[in-house]
């Protein structure tokens, strides 16, 4: 356990939250699905890729059209992006919320591993026979810098606070939440549009396919026959607020470690993740045991799932804590997952339901995990989502009903 | 505002190759003898990642050791902030022309995917001093080094606790960089300590805040602080770290107050008050 003593953080109300995922458009598909038990994996390809594997995948990217004030920011990540902050009114809820605030009170932390790095692609197969020059239509700034989906939020949005892109791999969106809390708790600014946007792309399929982590068969987080990740592409948003008398659920802590192990690996006892766990339940002045549910991380590679087995052991000790994955549902959607799985929390306290974690036909015995096969009905307080990334990167968040 | 000490200096750049010879051309009127970034060799990481580790990385943990060492903290007292507009942009552009080649020929090798995440620089940084602190990595374009040092001072009054922030700019080879002309490598580090902490090595005091920026016609005011020296006022208009080049020049100078304006945005600035 870390010896830092934390000082005490107030708890940020959710205003709002939404997201755009192979699951759905917005809250009531995700609820409905996640519900239903119903996986958005499909055994597709993308684009030119003829890698075998099971993908998330958002169709309706491929017909919208940015509006024509936006129209240079064009590529796939943005359009995510946008389709996202359409669903259940989020913009007009940022509207009322930089109306009630100011501007330049609000703002933008987003989530992203690879940004608009799939229009860089495309370019490059684009690039002039002679001279090896871009084409005209690339566009830096607004599609290949890691910034670009926050800069593209901060302008659709109309704001004009701080704004940046977290890019720590896999745990981006989960690390927005905890850079909202301190910021909004140390008076810079009252409200804060955070969230994670990832988009399919080259980059992503064949270097997880080099790593040998990603399955030609659907994800099966801790299943005993798990053989990698499937990659889904989502956007999620969420509104914070400094004070909030209709929102429904609290971020209540947030923690945020370093494994100093490897790149690519996560360390084999999970210690720099249950770390995390520890710090975010310090925070939140809550004891183990007033966990209801963990949304694991679960990748469904080998290495990922029995490290944070061993991490969940460590914080919740043997008795354990009702979890489950929802990846084998989304996909990993990388630098959005933690964002998009804070939605899942949120649903589920609302809800009060555990959602079941797909696709596991065979437990694997060597992971001492309560895990929830099906969508189950418990009272819910207080839940707990995972996000861990390469450079050995990880993030917890607690998330309670607003007392 | 927040209130935070500074601790620790660290720099690398075109004409300078650590804080005590950075800090001499930001308080000189004399034009700097710019020469091309000396790219250092970090003892510090294993040799395995040494041969890994692109410019990027090599220069974040060289400047954060330098920082480090001046701050006289360990490692593992001390959280992270790396920011960055850009990643390892070589390995970037190999990435890219492996994956524009016809579908047979496509190869991605594990070690150019691995160090193309954002947070390379990290997580080597953590890897090889063995620490386990809270680290993130962030981008905003050219306000990268500007948002850094918010996000870096308001941790560390949140957690009550030392934070570093790595700023490093590598420029890209063709023909990315003629999209993103960058002159050259540079990087730099500051070690915050909060308040509480009353660090023997506090060299000044920063109070940070947000301004607006209105745009030069609008309000000359509001534009952002330009370096005296006319060599380092050039450079910081062509390097998104040297951004922070003012702050520095104000450091240099500890025993003045001095109110210096970071770019940001074109609607926003970091507004620092150095005593």
């Amino acid at each position: 356990m870390p010896t830092h003593r934390l000082p005490p953080l107030a708890p940020l109300p959710i205003s709002h939250a939404t997201a755009v995922s192979a699951l759905g458009h917005g809250r009531q598909a995700h609820a409905e699905a996640l519900q239903a038990a119903r996986t958005g994996l499909r055994d597709v390809r993308f684009e030119t890729v003829p890698l075998p594997t099971w993908i998330g995948r958002v169709d309706a990217i491929d017909t919208h059209a940015l509006p024509t004030s936006l129209a240079a920011h064009d590529c796939r990540n943005n359009r995510l992006a946008h389709l996202a902050l359409l669903a259940d009114d989020f913009e007009a809820r940022v509207r009322a919320a930089s109306h009630r605030w100011g501007r330049h009170r609000v703002g933008v932390f987003v989530g992203t591993s690879t940004s608009g790095i799939f229009q860089t692609e495309l370019a490059f197969r684009d690039r002039d026979a002679v001279t090896q020059a871009l084409p005209a239509w690339f566009d830096y700034a607004r599609t290949h810098n890691t910034y670009s989906v926050a800069g593209f939020v901060r302008e659709a949005l109309q704001l004009q606070g701080p704004a940046f892109v977290v890019s720590t791999a896999c745990s981006s969106g989960a690390k927005v939440f905890a850079n909202a809390q301190r910021a909004i708790a140390s008076g810079l600014i009252d409200a804060a549009v955070v969230g994670g946007v990832d988009s399919l792309c080259l980059t992503t399929l064949y270097g997880f396919a080099s790593l040998e982590l990603l399955s030609k068969d659907i994800a099966r987080p801790c299943d005993a026959a798990r053989s990698g990740l499937s990659i889904g592409e989502a956007a999620a948003f969420a509104l914070v607020q400094r004070d909030d008398s209709d929102a429904s659920t609290v971020l209540l802590g947030h923690g945020e470690t370093s494994d100093g192990h490897h790149m690519s690996a996560p360390h084999p006892e999970g210690a720099g993740a249950a770390q995390a766990m520890q710090l975010a339940l310090a925070r939140a002045g809550l004891s183990p045991d007033a966990v209801d549910y963990v949304n694991l991380h679960g990748t469904a590679t080998p290495s990922n799932d029995a490290a944070e087995a061993k991490a969940m052991a460590t914080v919740f000790g043997e008795s354990g804590v009702w979890c489950s994955s929802t990846k084998g549902a989304t996909g990993h959607t990388l630098g959005a997952a933690g964002a998009l799985e804070a939605l899942v929390c949120i649903l589920a306290l609302e809800r009060q339901w555990v959602p079941a974690g797909l696709n596991r036909t065979q437990p694997d015995p060597a992971l001492p995990l309560r895990y929830a096969d099906h969508t189950r009905a418990i009272p819910l307080h207080h839940v707990m989502s995972n996000s861990f990334g390469f450079g050995g990167s990880n993030a917890s968040l607690v998330l309670g009903l607003k007392a | 505002m927040v209130c935070v000490d500074v601790v620790g200096v660290g720099i690398v750049g075109p004409g300078f190759v650590d804080w005590p010879q950075a800090q001499a051309a930001l308080v000189s009127a004399e034009p700097l003898g710019v020469s091309p970034t000396l790219v250092p060799a970090p003892q510090r990481l294993p040799a395995t990642e040494r041969r890994r580790a692109g410019t990027i990385i090599k220069i974040s943990i060289h400047v954060a050791d330098e920082a480090l060492a001046h701050s006289g903290l360990q490692a593992s007292q001390v959280a992270t902030v790396f920011s960055a507009s850009e990643g390892d942009g070589k390995n970037c552009h190999d990435l890219c022309v492996a994956l524009a080649a016809p579908v047979a020929d496509r190869m991605v090798s594990p070690t150019r995917f691995t160090n193309s995440v954002h947070n390379a620089s990290a997580g080597y940084w953590h890897i090889a001093a063995q620490s386990m602190t809270a680290s993130t990595s962030l981008c905003a374009l050219d306000g990268s080094f500007a948002m850094g040092l918010m996000e870096a001072a308001t941790q560390c009054v949140a957690d009550d606790r030392p934070v570093m922030l790595v700023v490093v700019d590598q420029p890209y080879p063709e023909p990315l960089h003629a999209t993103r002309p960058l002159m050259d490598a540079m990087g730099m580090a500051i070690v915050l300590a909060p308040r509480t902490m009353a660090s023997a090595q506090r060299i000044a005091t920063l109070h940070l805040g947000y301004a607006a920026r209105a745009g030069a016609a609008a309000d000359a005011a509001s534009e952002p602080t330009p370096c005296q020296n006319a060599s380092l006022e050039a450079l910081r208009l062509a390097l998104p770290s040297a951004r922070g080049l003012p702050l520095l020049e104000a450091l240099a100078t500890p025993s003045k107050v001095r109110s210096v304006l970071l770019a940001c945005f074109d609607d926003l600035n970091v507004h620092v008050r150095v005593a």
